[in-house]
């Protein structure tokens, strides 16, 4: 369904991506873990053009999409609940929803915002509460139910574990599963190793922009190298 | 009062501290006093005399001791209770939360009924109305600015330009060519629309105070090039002799052959001018609003706001911030655009004197003092800065200092705008949740 071929990004000088190949098929959980400044976000922010890579392409479901302007790939199915959340604060929690339907012609907004609220009712009884009021936990949510909003096909979750406690992550988790269950191929940009492996169907290992290890998810959980390097400790 | 040492920002509320504190403003208010208020120079014939105003300088002093007195147990009164009258405060909040939501159509509504009936009132008289009239130019304006500054976010600090264009399109318009108004009012929004987009494409990529250091300098180059252009604007000089609107080709003016007052066989008044160009930019200023409040309902208008909270969230939704910021951009200049082609009719003469720096700076308080992107705000605003003023005129050399004062204490009291909050466009669901929405958020923190 993605495939990105070959990709080096550059930060001015600073090569952050040293030739990264990547894909994800149809219906799969990927996901890609990594220490700080490995390159993760990086990748994720090059799928949709900014910044751009140098060398290298992005193919999504057989068309190049490598320089289409980022507001052209939501057009195309893609969606993306960036880092740090980032919903919109002053607006409530309504608006930032209809602020993820842009994309969509509109016509089937009320189904649309249902199934949102299904997967998350915490949205739907602060509806008409401001953004930035919400927990970080409810924050997370919104962001990925906005994102959910353009219907896309494929999901690209950065870091969604950020700053959230143990037990919401747990729940975050459990409505990505749903989520794929439902038919969203899903993305999963993450530090949180342990719960990310377990979740995903296949991973993919990052070290300073470079893939290092790739398997399926139980089968990396299971490695000693990376149980010794971004598993031991952390929980 | 507790000797508690409670931090308040850098300022302790323990009792040396606030003594230092106010020891500290009386040295900064001698400091200041002494040249402002303790000295005076007269010319005399040729010369200059040097008088001196103890007793008013030590008054002067005495009530800016006072009032940091106040200020500082105000600021202990509202840090230390906060427990035991929370709850209390929580509910006054709630309610007028509350209520501002809910009524604000209405207040709105009852407050353009009030405007319409103005010229009608007893004590209307010609100054009042002219007053109004240069207030509803702000108030215009101001919603104009809105469009870029409070709701997308932009910063344009060289708003006046695009009322300068207005202005100059249609006095150059009606005098070379003779048009007429309502042929150029359109023209004119258009061709503000036009240079809006034109200083939107270089500025694209800036934001903040990049932003505004180049709409600065856009603000600035147009004024420059009406000065020096002599053969096209006439430079310094300005544009006399700009014609005077006609009331659907029925002329304001005593005699001749089509006049308002044989229209409507009433006998003739200079008054019949200023009203009905005080009705004009009612309607301009409402078309402004009503404007503006539509848009935030309609995608372009959510991505304004969108824009302005987080531009990096905007790109991953899908939004195109190219179109976004230049939509902005030629649509809050269009309206400028009409205030300035309505200020050219009605002073019959344009210069650039009229399209300083100061100019943008005014209509940009307005729309900060109050509150970004509030409607009701920059009414409010506008008000404080156009109206006060003009009451104060009695207080004479003080007018300006009272007007400052006036600015500063908005400031404090209401750091996000006399109407910060920002209304939702759309409430679900209302009498259930609004005590909801209230309650789970006493005050945005911006």
């Amino acid at each position: 369904m993605l495939k990105i071929e070959g990709v080096h990004t550059f930060y001015g000088q600073i090569e952050a991506l040293k030739g990264v190949d990547l894909h994800i098929k149809q219906g799969e959980i990927v996901t890609l873990i990594g220490a700080n400044g490995a390159g993760k976000s990086t990748l994720l922010m090059t799928v949709f053009g900014n910044p751009k890579c140098r060398q290298g392409r992005v193919v999504y479901e057989g068309q190049d999409i490598t320089g289409v302007p980022a507001h052209e790939i939501v057009r195309l199915g893609i969606a993306q609940s960036p880092e740090g959340r980032r919903i919109f604060p002053r607006m409530t929690v309504y608006e930032n929803l209809q602020m993820g339907a842009l994309p969509t012609d509109g016509s089937t907004f009320e189904e649309d915002i249902r199934e949102v609220f299904d997967l998350f009712p915490r949205l739907e009884e602060r509806r008409n509460q401001r953004g930035g009021t919400l927990s970080g936990g409810e924050q997370q949510m919104l962001a990925i139910g906005r994102a959910m909003m353009s219907k896309p096909r494929l999901l690209l979750l950065d870091e969604p574990s950020l700053g959230l406690a143990p037990l919401v992550v747990r729940q975050i988790f459990d409505i990505i599963k749903k989520i794929n269950e439902k038919g969203v191929t899903v993305f999963l940009v993450e530090q949180n190793a342990f719960h990310a492996l377990k979740l995903a169907h296949r991973g993919y290992v990052m070290v300073n922009g470079v893939i290092t290890m790739t398997g399926p998810g139980q089968e990396l959980l299971a490695n000693p190298e990376i149980r010794a390097a971004y598993l031991e400790g952390g929980h | 009062m507790s000797e508690t040492k409670i931090k308040v920002g850098a300022a302790e509320t323990s009792l040396p501290a606030m003594a230092k504190d106010v020891l500290m403003t009386a040295v900064i208010a001698l400091v200041l006093a002494v040249p402002f208020i303790g000295l005076k120079s007269d010319s005399v014939g040729t010369a200059l005399e040097l008088y001196t105003r103890w007793p008013e300088m030590f008054a002067i002093i005495g009530a800016v001791l006072v009032g940091r007195v106040a200020f500082l147990l105000l600021r202990l009164r509202r840090d230390q209770p906060r427990a035991q009258s929370a709850q209390k405060r929580a509910g006054v909040k709630e309610l007028a939360a509350n209520w501002g939501g809910k009524h604000i159509v209405l207040i709105g509504v009852a407050g353009f009924a009030c405007a319409a009936l103005l010229p009608m009132m007893p004590f209307a008289s010609r100054y009042t109305v002219d007053i109004a009239t240069t207030f509803l130019i702000y108030v215009m304006l101001g919603w104009g600015l809105n469009i870029v500054v409070g709701l997308a976010g932009l910063l344009d600090l060289g708003y006046v330009a695009f009322y300068a264009v207005g202005a100059y399109s249609y006095a150059l318009l009606s005098t070379e060519l003779g048009w007429s108004f309502w042929v150029c009012l359109p023209l004119a929004g258009v061709f503000a629309a036009a240079f809006g987009v034109m200083l939107g494409f270089p500025v694209l990529r800036l934001r903040g105070d990049y932003l505004a250091i180049v709409t600065l300098g856009f603000g600035e180059i147009i004024r420059v090039v009406l000065t020096n252009w002599v053969d096209f604007t006439k430079g310094p000089n300005g544009i006399s002799g700009v014609p005077r609107p006609s009331f659907f080709g029925y002329s304001f003016s005593r005699g001749g052959e089509q006049t308002f007052h044989d229209l409507l066989g009433i006998a003739y008044s200079s008054q019949h001018r200023v009203v009905f160009l005080y009705f004009l930019i009612l309607i301009l200023a409402g078309l402004t609003n009503w404007f503006t409040l539509r848009m935030r309902k309609l995608p372009t208008g959510r991505a304004w706001e969108a824009l302005r909270e987080d531009e990096i969230a905007c790109r991953s939704l899908g939004i195109n911030p190219t179109n976004v910021k230049l939509s902005a951009f030629a649509l809050g200049a269009m309206f400028a655009g009409f205030a300035g082609s309505f200020f050219a009719t009605r002073q019959g003469f344009v210069s650039p004197e009229s399209f300083t720096f100061m100019e943008s700076a005014i209509i940009l308080a307005i729309v900060v003092l109050g509150g970004m992107g509030s409607q009701m705000g920059v009414v409010l605003a506008a008000f404080a800065l156009v109206i006060l003023p003009e009451w104060f005129r009695d207080f004479q050399q003080y007018r300006m200092f009272l007007f400052g004062a006036a600015m500063v204490l908005i400031m404090v009291l209401k750091p996000t705008g006399v109407m910060g909050r920002r209304e939702p466009t759309i409430r679900l669901h209302k009498k259930k949740d609004a005590a909801e929405d209230a309650e789970a958020q006493p005050e945005i923190a911006q």
